[in-house]
């Protein structure tokens, strides 16, 4: 394995008197496609919002790029090189595809120039074209976001979190809502991000996550219960146990 | 319509480059329509007094229609713009020229104040808030009656004429009064334009449309707030500078939350998140009060109804359904 992108060390998270997470240590190495399963309840959310610093962890460290991300507030992270899509479809419903996607790139550049004209940065405007482009969008620019099928919605937002560049591109149940179809299509657009970048994965959909990944982590109860590639996952016993009676299809 | 002559489609094609033009300029365009107003509605004193809500409004409107956040407090900066221009010309001998500058200091500084309590909180807290603290300016305005006359209101501090680069206008002049008084506007509408199309005026509205999406892109949200809410009081204060000079004196109730309340729902009458909409929810809000009050001192009552239909049935107000329903103006605002 590569030099760790992504540290976790005894990460834990508790709400009140309740343990969501309990000593997570576990490292990302660039440029794999890493899966996060788990049933209901098991941490996954919890986990995935301390990754992308939605939540502060209650106890443990992570560390990117070997710098510590604890107390760092949420908006700082994309700046670090780590974004994040939601498990609910979260775009800028009233603004235009374009201007979604534009608006977040301009993040990393300007915040509170009130002067200046936005159209004159077109480089902006150009990266927001490219991202939407990445994610087949492009034909679809200048429509209302909240217009846009549920499908092509989150892959809106796929285009959001990718303007940014991120080293780390965390994707939580990018295909939750979808038709077969509409899973298809986002599978081999995961497929095309992951050529190029690391990607991190919260899914539901077992079968998909097995077909997809080339490494898996289980969450059970707040703990790590397994990991690894994803023949050994489908083979293990405690994986097994936790998902029995279950279908493989949907886990 | 299934078919649609070329003939009409050129002409829909036309008006919509034209409107496309005329919102590229839409501070120009305001200014036009601004300069015509005291020759279309009934009286100088109606027009003056659109004008200069209009201007209170479009600084709320900022906060309101653009961000998304609902101050219910707007009066504390349209009231201390007032003020401090009848205070530092009136107490302190300054003239208009260096009054008008210091009172929009003092409503930006009492901006940054309420701003930087309430922008940590949301929603309805953030309203409350802001009333709560607006409420809180009104009754130190009160007690402090001899810096600022109590119950009575603020007096003594006429400007009946205003020397420019050696033209001495007679501002007791009500037509002479509109046009000194439009040029606060103009700057109010160009400061404004510029906000709206800058880096900041996206950020703004990308923060109303989903604030957690803002925060996840990398926008420090809570300061963005701040910045904008700063902004809009400034501009709001301008609105009271203008009243003040207009009026002669300020009243108390110019800080009282009845006041918020009517910028509120001005502009809601017009429209929010549209540039003109303002002066528009200003105008027919005033229009009313005038011709209502004509017949019933109830007058409230029947404003009160009018408002609750908007609510209900044209949410987007005047102004802005217009631009809904006028097909070369779909898409833009």
């Amino acid at each position: 394995m590569s030099t760790a992108l992504l540290q976790a060390d005894g990460i834990g998270r508790r709400f009140g008197g309740f343990t969501a997470l309990e000593g997570i240590s576990v490292s990302f190495a660039a440029g794999e496609l890493t899966s996060i399963i788990g049933p209901n309840g098991a941490g996954k959310s919890t986990f995935f919002n301390i990754l992308s610093g939605t939540l502060s962890p209650s106890s443990g460290t992570l560390r990117f790029k070997g710098r510590e991300l604890n107390g760092l507030p949420q908006h700082r992270f994309v700046h670090q090189g780590i974004s994040r899509s939601y498990q609910i479809t979260n775009i800028f419903p009233d603004l235009s595809v374009h201007e979604n996607v534009r608006v977040a790139a301009q993040a990393m550049r300007v915040s509170y120039d009130i002067w200046r004209r936005r159209a004159d940065l077109v480089e902006l405007s150009q990266r927001a074209d490219a991202a939407l482009t990445a994610v087949g969008l492009i034909g679809k620019r200048g429509e209302q976001a909240k217009f846009l099928a549920h499908g092509q919605q989150r892959a809106l937002e796929i285009a959001i979190a990718l303007v940014s560049e991120p080293e780390l591109l965390l994707l939580d149940e990018p295909t939750a809502g979808m038709g077969p179809e509409e899973t298809k299509e986002m599978v081999a657009l995961l497929e095309r991000l992951a050529e190029r970048r690391t990607v991190l994965l919260v899914e539901h959909k077992m079968k998909m996550v097995l077909g997809l990944s080339q490494r898996v982590l289980v969450l059970h109860h707040g703990r790590l219960l397994a990991d690894g590639r994803p023949e050994d996952i489908r083979s293990n016993p405690d994986v097994r146990r936790v998902y029995l009676g279950q279908s493989e299809g949907y886990g | 319509m299934a078919v649609e002559s070329t003939g009409e489609a050129s002409s829909l094609s036309q008006s919509r480059r034209l409107f496309a033009v005329l919102s590229d300029h839409r501070v120009l365009v305001s200014l036009v329509a601004l300069a015509l107003l005291p020759w279309l509605l009934p009286s100088k004193a109606l027009a003056v007094n659109v004008l200069i809500y209009g201007v209170v409004v479009m600084g709320y409107n900022l906060l309101f229609g653009y961000t998304g956040l609902l101050s219910f407090g707007h009066a504390a900066f349209f009231g201390t713009g007032a003020y401090l221009t009848g205070i530092a010309i009136g107490r302190w001998g300054l003239p208009w020229f260096a009054a008008v500058p210091l009172a929009i200091a003092a409503g930006t500084a009492l901006a940054v104040l309420i701003g930087a309590i309430s922008t940590r909180t949301r929603g309805i807290y953030f309203s409350m808030v802001t009333l709560a603290l607006a409420q809180l300016v009104y009754y130190v305005a009160l007690q402090a009656s001899s810096f600022t006359g109590g119950e009575n209101g603020l007096r003594g501090f006429t400007v009946d004429r205003i020397d420019l680069l050696g033209l001495q206008i007679n501002f007791l002049d009500p037509v002479n009064k509109y046009y000194v008084l439009m040029a606060f506007a103009a700057l109010a509408l160009w400061v404004q334009s510029r906000i709206l199309n800058s880096p900041f005026g996206a950020v703004i509205e990308a923060i109303r449309e989903n604030e957690q999406r803002a925060r996840a892109c990398g926008y420090d949200v809570e300061r963005c707030k701040l910045i904008v809410f700063m902004l809009s009081g400034a501009i709001s204060a301008i609105g009271g500078c203008m009243s003040a000079l207009h009026l002669s004196i300020v009243p108390l109730d110019s800080l009282h939350y009845q006041t918020s309340g009517m910028i509120v729902m001005m502009v809601l009458l017009g429209g929010a998140r549209s540039f003109f909409g303002p002066f528009i929810g200003a105008a027919t809000f005033l229009i009313l009060e005038d011709v209502v009050s004509l017949w019933t001192p109830h007058w409230q009552i029947v404003v009160g109804a009018i408002f609750v239909v908007f609510v209900l049935f044209l949410p987007k107000g005047i102004w802005g359904t217009l631009l809904d329903v006028l097909p070369f103006a779909r898409e833009r605002r």
